[in-house]
């Protein structure tokens, strides 16, 4: 922006020479960018764990994901829960469905204690959303039984009347085609998601005769579930 | 006819983008009102995987963008580089690939996406291999003309030209980084960033998918063919260049609004709400320089249809401008966010700017290239009315539903409980979901008109064989 106050010769040097325009320009759109996005990456308070280091599973030598009991903290998703949201990703439900609820009276009352920075670390991609033609999914597990999310996946309006939701009856009658699992478990692994030799040797195993509508009901039902949240702390400034 | 320009540049692969472009806009804004009508009546889903609005939606968006967008921003910007610099195209082979590789690009989302195939990342949905292909061919096209201006016979670079440069390194920087992922297997892959360093990532890009590619190249767009079509100069130099810095260093920084209240760090979100309040005065800089050009010639607007799109275009440009910094405010972001106010903030901007825009040009274009006048000029008007009451209806259904939408979730009665369910907010949403569907369809029907009059003009130019004759006739005709 103070290029062309210096000096109106230095616009006009740029207006005449496309490779020093092509330079400041380049030099001009990075900033706003780098200024943003490297702190997140370096800024300790950025994660809330590491002032509470609470919100993280410790997982004993020997434990399966299976032995974490909700509250326990953080984890990784299991197969069938990655399975779960892999679909979720494929269906598109987050172009009506956010996972974030934000720090306000009536946000608290309708979904829960707003979302924190730790609670998605292991979400690659991250599935916060920006509409909610439905609601908040950010602490929905448990809300509702098993059978419940069945009933309205297969057809919404049979339990919510005025849902604009589609059916999605499809998902009860495909098998889960869960035969590349374990790659995709190393693939988050090397993202930095803390899967073990064994989760991943287990991953295509536990998806046998499971149908994509098994994988998004766990999915959803861990949704919120994983860590403890104290409502007497703050956790964010 | 303009038999000198038309043996000197390459219009041939202007006049395909062109075309292209009209047939994305209708393919694109069926879509658009398909999935309105979905929300509306969701029975229009028919227990289908691929027609689902999660599956249509991420469509939509990508062939507004991308294919429409993508397509009007190629032509314009290789038809007005070659006019501006003297120079035919520095590659006519490279433009070629671009044009061809674009809509193979265009091709693979409209089968990938239906099929579920995404990487479920907002406006960036397409799978890894397609990322790939869009960034060999997005560096093709910017290479070709950064080249072209490279080997320019006038002494300075267009003030339109800035733009589209801008948008070129803006969007490869942001495409990279956004993509950034790895593959599973040839269909899926998984995003290197997560959690609120990726939510960041991902609006950084989102934000400035529409900051440079859907305003700096349609402000591209703006700079050449609305002096051109009003034919007088723009309004003024100085105000060109203080909107151009300040557009491009401070663009980049607005991403971080659409985080407000959520887990990013709030110092993230307040900077990105305080440049966006700041841009205010570029943008405003950027529609007056537009409207100002044409003082003085007021009155062309009572004839000349192409011109009431762009002017109208501009007055879209600068209320949607005002309007975003007021959403990024903390205290109005907290109501508007998650709300159809943003669907409809985001609809004045495309319905009513970049989409008018980019029609006035290609009207432009039609006549300037295909030799002949349009085949009908009264369709023209016909589609300025349509596109502007159909634009007007789905913005204003969006602004009630979407603040309704915001008050209904924080209202509390008289005993301090939630005054409604959820379920009850969405039932309140119907008629103005089905008001939306109206104003769509009827911008829809407008883009319909052009696409005829457009496909009647290439036939009238081809009997009147105007275009052949600009081809052969003697280059001083």
């Amino acid at each position: 922006m103070a290029n062309d106050n210096k000096s109106v010769s230095f616009q006009e040097k740029m207006e005449k020479n496309i490779w020093l325009l092509l330079i400041i320009l380049a030099i001009s759109l990075s900033v706003g960018g780098l200024v943003e996005i490297v702190p997140l990456f370096t800024m300790k308070n950025t994660m809330e764990h590491n002032a509470a280091p609470e919100l993280l599973w410790q997982r004993q030598p020997g434990q399966t994901l299976h032995d974490h009991k909700p509250g326990d903290g953080m984890r990784p998703y299991t197969s069938l829960e990655l399975a779960g949201r892999d679909i979720y990703l494929k269906e598109g439900c987050y172009t009506c469905h956010s996972q974030m609820v934000r720090p306000f009276r009536d946000e608290k009352e309708r979904y829960g204690h707003y979302s924190l920075a730790s609670e998605s670390m292991y979400d690659h991609p991250f599935q916060w959303g920006s509409k909610r033609t439905g609601p908040d999914f950010a602490r929905l597990g448990g809300k509702y039984s098993d059978d419940w999310h069945r009933k309205h996946l297969r057809e919404p309006r049979s339990v919510v009347p005025e849902s604009v939701m589609p059916n999605y009856p499809w998902l009860k009658d495909n098998l889960i085609e869960g035969k590349d699992m374990a790659s995709r478990f190393e693939v988050m692994r090397l993202l930095g998601v803390p899967y073990t030799d064994e989760d991943i040797a287990s991953a295509n195993g536990e998806l046998a005769g499971k149908t994509e509508e098994d994988a998004m009901v766990a999915y959803l039902q861990v949704l919120g579930t994983m860590a403890t949240l104290d409502e007497n702390k703050v956790y964010r400034q | 006819m303009d038999a000198a320009a038309e043996q000197k540049y390459n219009f041939d692969v202007v006049r395909w983008f062109t075309v292209m472009a009209v047939v994305y806009l209708v393919v694109g804004a069926l879509v658009g009102v398909y999935i309105a009508a979905e929300l509306a009546w969701p029975v229009l889903n028919f227990d289908s995987p691929y027609i689902t609005f999660g599956r249509l939606r991420p469509l939509h968006t990508n062939a507004v963008i991308f294919a429409f967008g993508g397509c009007a921003l190629m032509a314009t910007s290789y038809y007005s580089v070659q006019r501006t610099c003297g120079v035919r195209l520095w590659s006519d082979k490279l433009a070629w690939f671009v044009f061809i590789g674009w809509n193979l690009i265009i091709v693979s989302a409209v089968v990938t996406l239906p099929l579920g195939l995404t990487s479920g990342k907002e406006y960036a949905e397409l799978e890894w291999p397609i990322d790939l292909a869009i960034a060999v061919v997005w560096l093709a096209y910017s290479f070709n003309f950064i080249m072209t201006l490279a080997t320019r016979k006038s002494s300075h670079i267009y003030v339109s030209n800035w733009f589209f440069l801008g948008m070129m390194v803006m969007i490869t920087y942001l495409h990279v980084v956004n993509s950034l992922a790895i593959p599973v297997d040839l269909f899926r892959s998984y995003s290197v960033f997560s959690g609120v360093q990726d939510a960041m990532v991902q609006w950084w890009w989102g934000h400035n998918a529409v900051g440079f590619y859907l305003t700096a190249g349609f402000l591209g767009i703006m700079y050449y063919f609305v002096p051109k079509q009003a034919g007088r100069p723009v309004y003024s130099y100085r105000l060109s260049v203080i909107h151009f810095w300040a557009l491009m260093f401070g663009y980049v920084w607005l991403g971080a609004h659409h985080l407000q209240y959520t887990a990013l760090p709030d110092w993230t979100g307040s900077l990105g709400a305080a440049v966006s309040l700041a841009m205010i005065i570029p943008s405003w800089g950027g529609a007056v320089n537009g409207m100002m050009t044409l003082s003085g010639a007021w009155d062309k607007l009572r004839t000349d249809y192409v011109l009431r799109f762009m002017i109208m275009s501009l007055a879209f440009y600068a209320m949607s401008t005002f309007e975003g910094p007021v959403m990024s405010l903390k205290t109005v972001n907290a109501l508007s966010h998650y709300t159809d106010w943003t669907v409809g903030h985001v609809h004045s901007g495309a319905l009513g700017w970049v989409a008018m825009v980019a029609i006035g040009a290609i009207y432009h274009l039609m006549v300037r290239t295909f030799h002949t006048e349009m085949w009908s000029t009264k369709l023209i008007n016909a589609h300025f009315w349509t596109a502007t009451i159909g634009a007007v209806i789905y913005v204003v259904a969006m602004w009630v539903s979407g603040i309704m939408q915001g008050l209904m979730w924080r209202a509390y009665d008289e005993y301090g409980t939630l005054a409604y369910t959820f379920a009850e907010s969405v039932e309140a949403m119907h008629p103005y979901y089905a008001m939306r569907a109206i104003g769509g369809a009827i911008f829809l029907l407008g883009a319909v008109m052009m696409l005829i009059n457009v496909l009647m003009t290439v036939a009238k130019a081809s009997s009147e064989g105007s275009l052949q004759q600009a081809r052969t006739a003697a280059a001083t005709a």
